[in-house]
């Protein structure tokens, strides 16, 4: 295996489009570590992005969303008080992914490449309405987070391209987002089911939301239908059960060791209900 | 053994809570475990493993692996001796197949390297030629007629003909007109119930350090809960004399019964006697998981009658257990511990051991009880509910007390059952309010405990501290404990004695940490050397002032004249007569052998209250306490940390912890997250109540305590789930998806 | 291969090692460094035992390449007591409240604890389990675990 500490993502870019073997990104390591160790992926090239000036920051954009490095780790976003007032729901399901040792070593970034149908904070950033840039051979791109998964283990990301950073919108007024899972223990889990709420409200009516659900389908999913249960109403039980419903429909999950297809489908509109009451009660609080 | 008189109840040390001999290496890194452990020249094995549960070994071809630069030896089956028979076949068998591989993991080749990664890269070179077999995992599955057979000729005399040949062994036993007893019974129950298999999950996975010349001479360093065990299944499955390998244990990273049996150890043997170089193997944790012993996974019917007043009138079961490729499991101690709390004037119970295409099992706190109160304890709460019958009142109804004869036989000596049922009874959780979605279980537990063959010696040193030498690895603080009975035996203080875990070279044949045994066994063994240091000291003393050994006495850690008859001299402090032991006799020590059979059961009663998110089925243990009879608690913190930590094993087993198997036969979660302990955030603090009901079998009344408390969290929370719910989980895990399908099938 | 030479400082020494490109931290710490506290109990970064601070961050050494350690700062539990051999508190309290009994995962529960009191002096109990929730122990139940982390706490808050 050969390591590569470039110190640009051209460079980076340049070494990952010449590799002519597996090909791996290093930024906190805890997926490529993990598979490295049991053999599942041992890539040829392991480039390590930290080393690239500004992927370890958290700055606010022009547009007042927030630009975050590709290789920031999941306890960096925790303590950035600003971030965290504007997208408490974001963070938290970043804060989710993994125990406290992996938090400090976990990224935005590396949660949403590594492709896993349940990585936490992927249904939160695609619920923000969240965007990558992202460099390679063909230039530089900006993506929605959506269109990155496309299967278990699989992005679409091309040869040479590489992720520079996660783009958050402006937060805006009276808005709130949350992030829920379900695990059968309390931490140390991956996500049986997740489910992410970004709102706007105009006083108690809510004006926009969208809703991103994951561990249920092969990539997280945006249920256009669920948050279009949402806007217009007051999240009076009538428009929640039209949440639940659209998230449970939206559902196309697999019975595997960590549940079962009826548990993930009854628990994603549970927790939709849950999830919303959250976000909502955020954006009220909001100024 | 020892004389019920003989008991001193009077202690100055016993009871205390020092430091740990132990700790301050363990707090700064310094202890060093069975990884820790290095050899000049050492090379690193690898160990080649089936991704079948079940194959024929057509052909194994390793010249890409001897091909590696790095790599010096590489063995199979073929490397071992021949002629086995019996337990010693299956233990050879399992650490490294022969014709079949039997299960996901089976070892099959390994390979000594320069280095820890060339070894590794150069097991993925061995080419493995396979014929995959059709596989059974399941215990119910195994036994029906058209299951794979996983090997003929495994059952023995007791099985009777036309049962399938994974069934290897059929026991019964029972008493009383089963008929009649069920006929006077107002309620009667039939319930099936299964547990999953759970590993031990010591967070240290195992590690050896081995050399073996050509000679036949041996060193063996790896961490175990027993070496005399490991030394004569390595010999055996190696064809060794067995005093001509010095094994010795290192620090242990937990066990939990799970270290008491042999996997790398004879590998990395073989690899050292084949490459002329010591040879260090360390599993990693899917290793672990995949093929070393879990426990056994049970399927059990009960049948139990219950009068209105709460008393038990009979009790029947037919206890299935798998305990993997090989005879073993646990069925036994499953069905003499399931009622073994109670009086039962009819019983009878069934049991089985079949074998499936899963790993050997391996010995796990209890073994075999969990299972057994599982079902039995979870019926008597389905009988109390159904009448509303107070739990703890009917267990106090139908409790065994000094007297009474066990539901497997024997006649019970003085034990503590009724005495934990009253203190859980007055204990404060007991009454407490539950909020909603909450509900309340108990459950009581037995386990028997155990002696066997122990060896000890103890020497005074010439500043007149005492060094005592045991054979049982510690694994919960018993060189705490052996110190403490030391300085009580002796009257000197604790901080004068140090205890050691010595290697086979210094010691008669020790039977492992197992079976709750150390504190008893050994300690017990360290009493009597203590005593017999204590009469060469009084003879020494007697020496001196030219007086009767018998007028003198040990007594504060000084000899003593025994009264004004005896003459007037002043104490004659252990240092005293240490400095002079050189010209007065030689060096003074002390010894003691026995397989000691005074060993009390005990007996413990669990507490404990679950939350359940209706709409989720989640489960949240908010309240737990463990009561359990501890004999005399030698070091009490100690004590409670075994009640805790069996508890936790309990609450984890009972509620997410479990084997999967896929259809392929392969082990679905062979890692920590998808094998789920309780980390913790699970848990709350979980309270204690040591109970002490004196064992007449221990100069001091210890019993053993290690064990117990794995045994009543399993039906606790199943009780405690039925009371937040009002559905019945007979199944475990108790997971989230299959409570919430009990709640949504209940309506 | 030939292996990589990497400068780093652990414990406050500096050190160089030599090592294969795929060797983890956890692995230079004790192969090449022989220091032997960090434990390997899983290899995958769910059970805490190999945990180390990367410039003052908690991390699992298992989850850390050994080439990513270059000019950076690793404290270990070798590095907790001072020179001369006084322990931290939480290492007393570790011993006095009976915290441990294996002790293989008491190094790495120590390196994580004394890593939570840093930045919270007065962490509650459910704090306390939260963070130490990647830190598995299979002996203790954890009671008494936290109850020397919480006594440790108090402590230092009065020496503070």
């Amino acid at each position: 295996m050969r390591y590569h500490t470039p110190s640009s993502f051209e460079e980076a870019s340049e070494i990952a489009a010449a590799a002519p073997g597996i090909t791996r990104i290093l930024a906190g390591g805890t997926d490529v570590l993990v598979q490295l160790r049991a053999d599942i992926v041992e890539p040829d090239d392991l480039i390590d992005i930290k080393r690239i000036s500004g992927t370890g920051d958290i700055t606010r954009s022009d547009d007042g969303g927030w630009v975050i490095g590709a290789a920031v780790p999941g306890v960096s976003l925790s303590e950035h008080a600003a971030l965290c007032a504007d997208w408490p729901g974001v963070v938290e399901g970043m804060a989710l992914v993994g125990s406290t040792q992996v938090q400090g070593r976990a990224t935005l970034t590396g949660n949403l490449c590594n492709g896993s149908p349940a990585a936490d904070s992927v249904p939160g950033m695609i619920a923000a309405g969240a965007e990558v840039s992202v460099v390679g051979p063909q230039g530089p791109r900006r993506i929605a987070i959506e269109s990155v998964p496309v299967g278990p283990g699989k992005i679409s990301l091309a040869k040479g391209e590489i992720v520079t950073a996660i783009h958050l919108p402006s937060r805006g007024a009276q808005g709130g987002d949350a992030y829920e899972r379900f695990i059968p223990r309390t931490e140390m889990d991956i996500a049986v089911v997740g489910v992410a709420v970004n709102l706007r409200r105009d006083g108690a009516t809510i004006t926009e939301a969208r809703v991103a659900i994951g561990a249920v389908a092969p990539t997280p999913l945006l249920v256009p239908e669920a948050g279009a249960a949402l806007v217009g109403s007051t999240l009076d039980d009538a428009s929640l059960a039209a949440l639940s419903e659209a998230v449970s429909a939206a559902c196309n999950p697999i019975d595997d060791k960590r549940g079962t297809i009826e548990f993930r489908t009854h628990v994603a509109g549970v927790l939709a209900k849950r999830v919303a009451r959250t976000a909502y009660d955020r954006a009220g609080d909001a100024k | 053994m020892m004389a019920l008189d003989d008991r001193k109840t009077n202690f100055k040390y016993i009871g205390t809570r020092p430091d740990r001999p132990d700790g301050l290496d363990k707090v700064t890194g310094r202890a060093r475990y069975g990884a820790d452990i290095q050899a000049p020249g050492m090379l690193h094995g690898a160990i080649v493993r089936s991704p079948h549960a079940h194959a024929r070994i057509l052909k194994i071809d390793a010249s890409k692996a001897l091909a590696l630069k790095g790599v010096k030896a590489v063995v199979t089956r073929a490397d071992f001796p021949t002629g086995l028979t019996g337990e010693d076949w299956n233990l050879q068998e399992n650490v490294m197949a022969g014709e079949k591989a039997l299960y996901d993991g089976h070892a099959v080749a390994a390979v000594a390297a320069s280095s820890a990664l060339i070894a590794r890269d150069a097991a993925k070179l061995v080419e493995v030629e396979y014929e995959p077999l059709p596989h059974v995992t399941d215990v119910d599955a195994a036994m029906r007629p058209d299951a794979p057979v996983i090997r003929e000729g495994a059952a023995d005399y007791s099985v009777p003909e036309g049962m399938h040949p994974n069934v290897v062994r059929r026991i019964e036993f029972g008493r009383g007109d089963m008929d009649a007893a069920f006929a006077e019974a107002d309620e009667v129950l039939e319930a099936t119930y299964r547990t999953e298999a759970t590993h031990q999950g010591y967070i240290e996975p195992h590690a050896c350090l081995a050399q073996l010349g050509a000679d036949g001479k041996g060193e063996l360093w790896c961490c175990t809960q027993g070496h005399w065990f490991v030394r004569r299944m390595c010999a055996s499955v190696l064809g060794l004399d067995a005093s001509q390998l010095r094994v010795t244990p290192s620090e242990i990273g937990g066990g939990f019964g799970g270290k008491t049996t042999i996997f790398i150890d004879p590998v990395a043997l073989a690899l050292s006697r084949k490459a002329g170089r010591p040879v260090k193997i360390v599993m990693s944790r899917s290793e672990v998981l995949r093929a070393t012993g879990p426990t056994a996974s049970a399927s059990m019917d009960i049948k139990l009658g219950m009068k209105r007043d709460g008393t038990i009138t009979a009790a029947q079961g037919t206890f299935r257990l798998q305990g993997g490729a090989f005879p073993g499991a646990p069925t036994a101690e499953t069905m003499q511990c399931a009622f073994a709390c109670y009086e039962i004037p009819a019983i009878l119970e069934i049991g089985y051991d079949v074998i499936t295409n899963r790993p050997k099992q391996a010995a796990y706190r209890a073994p075999g009880a969990p299972m057994g109160a599982f079902a039995a304890e979870s019926a008597i709460d389905e009988l109390c509910r159904r009448m509303g019958l107070d739990p703890l009142e009917v267990r106090l109804k139908n409790a065994v007390k000094e007297g009474s004869k066990s539901s497997y036989g024997p006649t019970y000596p003085r034990i503590g059952l009724v005495e934990t049922l009253e203190a859980a009874k007055a204990h404060p959780h007991y009454s407490a309010p539950l909020g909603p979605n909450q509900g309340r279980g108990v459950a009581s537990g037995y386990w028997f405990n155990w002696g066997g063959e122990t060896s000890v010696s103890m020497a005074v040193s010439e500043d007149g501290t005492v060094q005592v030498s045991v054979g049982t690895p510690d694994i919960g603080g018993s060189r705490a404990s052996m110190s403490l009975m030391a300085a009580e035996a002796l009257g000197i203080p604790y901080e004068n004695v140090r205890c050691n875990v010595v290697d086979t070279g210094a010691l008669g044949v020790n039977e492992p940490t197992h079976g709750s045994r150390a504190t008893y066994a050994s300690g017990l063994a360290t009493i009597e050397a203590a005593r017999e240091i204590a009469g060469k000291l009084c003879q020494r003393a007697a020496d001196k002032w030219g007086i009767d050994a018998e007028a003198v006495i040990w007594e504060d850690g000084c000899a003593k004249p025994s009264g004004p008859n005896a003459g007037d001299f002043p104490p004659m402090p252990i240092a005293e007569i240490a400095a002079e032991m050189g010209q007065t006799g030689g060096p003074i020590s002390g010894h003691f052998e026995a397989t000691p059979n005074g060993h009390g059961g005990s007996f413990g009663t669990h507490i404990v209250d679950i939350e359940v998110d209706p709409e989720t089925g989640r489960t949240t243990v908010v309240r737990y306490t463990v009561v359990q009879d501890a004999g005399k608690a030698i070091h009490p913190a100690y004590v409670e940390g075994q009640f805790q930590g069996g508890a936790a094993q309990g609450i984890g087993w009972a509620l997410n912890e479990e084997y999967i198997y896929g259809t392929d036969g392969r082990l679905q979660n062979p890692v920590f997250l998808d094998y789920r302990v309780p980390v913790a955030s699970d848990l709350p603090m979980i309270d204690t109540v040591i109970v002490e009901v004196p064992n007449p079998g221990h100069p001091y009344g210890v019993r053993g305590v290690g064990e117990t408390g794995i045994t009543p969290p399993l039906p606790a929370i199943a009780n405690a789930v039925a009371g937040a719910t009002g559905v019945r989980l007979r199944q475990l895990p108790m997971t989230p998806p299959r409570i919430l399908a009990a709640i949504q099938a209940n309506g | 291969m030939s292996m990589m030479h990497v400068n780093t400082t652990v414990n406050g020494d500096e050190v160089e090692f030599l090592c294969d490109s795929r060797e983890t931290l956890l692995d230079a710490l004790r192969d090449r460094l022989g220091q032997m506290g960090a434990k390997e109990g899983c290899g995958t970064g769910d059970c805490g035992a190999c945990s180390v601070t990367l410039d003052g961050r908690l991390v699992c050494s298992c989850l850390v390449l050994a080439a990513e350690a270059e000019g950076r700062q690793v404290g270990t539990v070798e590095g907790m007591a001072e020179d001369g051999g006084t322990l931290h508190p939480l290492q007393r309290k570790f011993i006095e409240h009976a915290a441990l009994q294996c002790g293989i995962c008491t190094p790495g529960i120590l390196v994580a604890a004394k890593a939570l009191l840093e930045q919270n002096p007065d962490p509650s109990e459910t704090e306390i389990r939260y963070w130490l929730a990647g830190n598995l122990c299979r002996c203790t139940g954890y009671d008494k675990i936290v109850r020397a982390v919480l006594d440790a706490a108090a402590e230092m808050r009065e020496d503070a």
